[in-house]
């Protein structure tokens, strides 16, 4: 293991790491920890200046209960999920097939495919923008939460099918052999042969796509406005310039905004980091 | 070939079940290359196309040829808009990759066995979740002169007050290092990772060879990193250049437009009140697209020779 393991140094070097490993973690977050302070105020220590002395009364439950209950907010957060759950499914599922084609046949456009699913996926936003909105106008689809979901499965496929046909090439490829001189069809291989083993990989894509998706402004910004299809990361500016300068408000909707992948990720965990340090290991 | 010729076998299977060796990839593959293809690859050459118009996004679009081009090389449109957007992209780009160093750093800090460090690495990780709209907003506030906890802190040391997003001078530093703070914990779980699977053997021959610290760590460790580090850099460039979220957050590209990148020069020519001009941002976008070109190519031709091996 490197660096050397605490437990062959002094045992003093042991204490130090822990008790500076809670000051570096309170530095890393202390950003975010303001803000979750700022999100318990009440809004008068703000008029008064009171922005870092003890809050004169603990107001989580009055702040958190105005988002929730007094603001566009839970229309926002619904909306995310209408967006992000069947872009979650859909993605998943094309990339699933895409990368078992690429990951098991041999054929002469494999690896071109593969590797224009592997450029798509680097393309900056903004060369798609226009022609994107215009085809989501012509589609009829702007300002719906179906163009969105349109376009983020065309898109995170190209990531996707990566992921997967590296995972798919990695499985023992006898079983598929195997399956083969028993005749079971192509389709039922995908089915019920590769597709069991494809678990891990389809999970830990699942999460991240939430996670990435969730988070998406740019093209919520190009493709939707308003309360009525508007994900919940544009919804924030909206929210933020409905209680502008209410320091308190802000904060508690932000971390309402900020929550779902974070639940996601802990509860996720494992999933997740293996989702997304696929190949950082040989 | 006719079915006289064929065995007995061969004529009792129906033509999906002779072909389905060749016909199954595609039957798979079509969904998603349909997808990818409307959505993707062909906007990418309709961009292309529209960069040689100028279109206000409703009326008739009038070709121009490269005019979009000259415009932006001559900054006849917009003075002192595509040279400062380049130079902060280069500025991204640049120090945008301080990530991968900060990553390893914390991931050697944290790649210890105490108790509780399952924790630690969770809440190190963290701000990657949270969206960049979040982290703009939480270091807009964290740089605010009148409270922000900087100024703070430096008011303890007798510094400060400094406005960081409203000067000229500082104001892309300070969206910087604000990206870079996801973005380090990014690298540093690839590098967790990473560390993970280095070889005990190798790290013990090392020992005894005498290499420590430094040494160690550059010609024993590192080697065995490189596809961690492989995939923090491809992150890396490839969110520099996307940087779009935090500029719109945090400062809306001011002041005076000194904290533009071409992608929220691009959005703000095409799609904000200062106007509908499409053409010209199209040949904006294409100007970004060529830039993450050069390293589009570089990474599929790591890729394609490990495809090789």
């Amino acid at each position: 293991m490197f660096p050397t393991p605490l437990d062959k140094r002094p045992p003093s070097a042991r204490v130090t790491y822990q008790a500076f490993l809670p000051l570096a973690l309170i530095a890393w977050l202390l950003p975010l920890l303001a803000v979750a302070i700022f999100s318990i105020k009440p809004g008068a220590d703000f008029t008064n200046a009171n922005y870092w002395g003890v809050p004169s009364s603990f107001n989580f439950i009055e702040n958190y209960g105005q988002v929730f209950f007094n603001s566009d907010m839970p229309r926002y957060l619904l909306n995310s999920f209408l967006i992000t759950v069947p872009t979650v499914v859909g993605a998943v599922a094309l990339s699933a097939m895409a990368g078992f084609a690429l990951g098991v046949y041999k054929f002469k456009a494999n690896i071109w495919l593969f590797f224009m699913f592997v450029a798509g996926n680097f393309v900056p936003f903004q060369i798609l923008m226009v022609p994107v909105r215009d085809l989501t106008l012509d589609l009829g689809l702007y300002n719906t939460k179906t163009g969105l979901v349109l376009f983020h499965v065309a898109f995170q496929t190209g990531f996707c099918t990566l992921f997967m046909r590296n995972f798919i090439k990695a499985l023992p490829y006898e079983l598929i052999e195997a399956a083969r001189v028993e005749g079971i069809s192509e389709i039922r291989i995908f089915w019920y042969v590769v597709l069991p083993l494809m678990k891990p990989a389809l999970a830990a894509l699942a999460v991240l796509i939430f996670t990435f998706i969730w988070n998406d402004y740019f093209w919520a910004v190009v493709l939707t406005q308003g309360p009525d299809s508007q994900p919940v990361t544009a919804g924030i500016t909206a929210f933020n310039s409905e209680f502008r300068a209410m320091y308190h408000m802000m904060s508690a909707g932000s971390i309402v905004a900020a929550l779902p992948p974070v639940a996601m990720f802990f509860l996720m965990q494992k999933h997740f980091i293996a989702g997304l340090t696929l190949g950082a290991v040989k | 070939m006719t079915h006289a010729t064929m065995p007995q076998t061969e004529i009792d299977r129906t033509f999906w079940q002779r072909n389905q060796q060749t016909l199954a990839p595609w039957l798979f593959l079509m969904p998603a290359i349909l997808f990818f293809v409307v959505y993707v690859i062909y906007p990418v050459f309709q961009s292309f196309n529209l960069s040689l118009y100028e279109w206000d996004g409703l009326g008739q679009a009038e070709y121009v040829g490269l005019r979009n081009y000259e415009d932006l090389y001559w900054e006849y449109v917009d003075r002192d808009s595509f040279y400062v957007s380049l130079k902060n992209n280069l500025i991204w780009l640049i120090l945008y990759l301080l990530a991968i160093p900060a990553g390893l750093f914390i991931a050697l800090f944290l790649n210890q066995t105490v108790t509780g460090i399952r924790l630690y690495k969770s809440l190190f990780f963290f701000p990657f979740v949270i969206s960049q709209v979040v982290v703009g907003l939480v270091f807009t506030w964290f740089y605010d002169p009148a409270f922000g906890i900087l100024n703070v802190v430096l008011g303890w040391f007798g510094a400060g007050p400094v406005n960081i997003l409203g000067s000229e001078s500082t104001v892309t530093y300070g969206i910087i290092l604000a990206g870079l703070w996801p973005q380090t914990a990014y690298c540093m779980i690839l590098y967790l990772t990473g560390l993970n699977a280095v070889n005990p053997e190798q790290i013990e021959a090392g020992r005894l060879d005498g290499a420590k610290g430094i040494k160690m760590l550059w010609y024993v460790v590192l080697p065995q990193l490189k596809p961690a580090t492989f995939i923090a850099f491809v992150v890396t460039i490839i969110g520099a250049l996307r940087s779009f979220d935090l500029i719109s957050v945090m400062t809306s590209g001011g002041p005076f437009g000194s904290s533009k990148v071409l992608a929220y020069y691009m959005f703000e020519v095409s799609l904000s009140e200062y106007g509908f001009r499409m053409g010209y941002g199209a040949a904006i976008a294409v100007v970004l697209f060529a830039i993450m070109m050069i390293f589009i190519t570089y990474f599929l031709w790591s890729m394609y020779r490990e495809e090789k091996r």
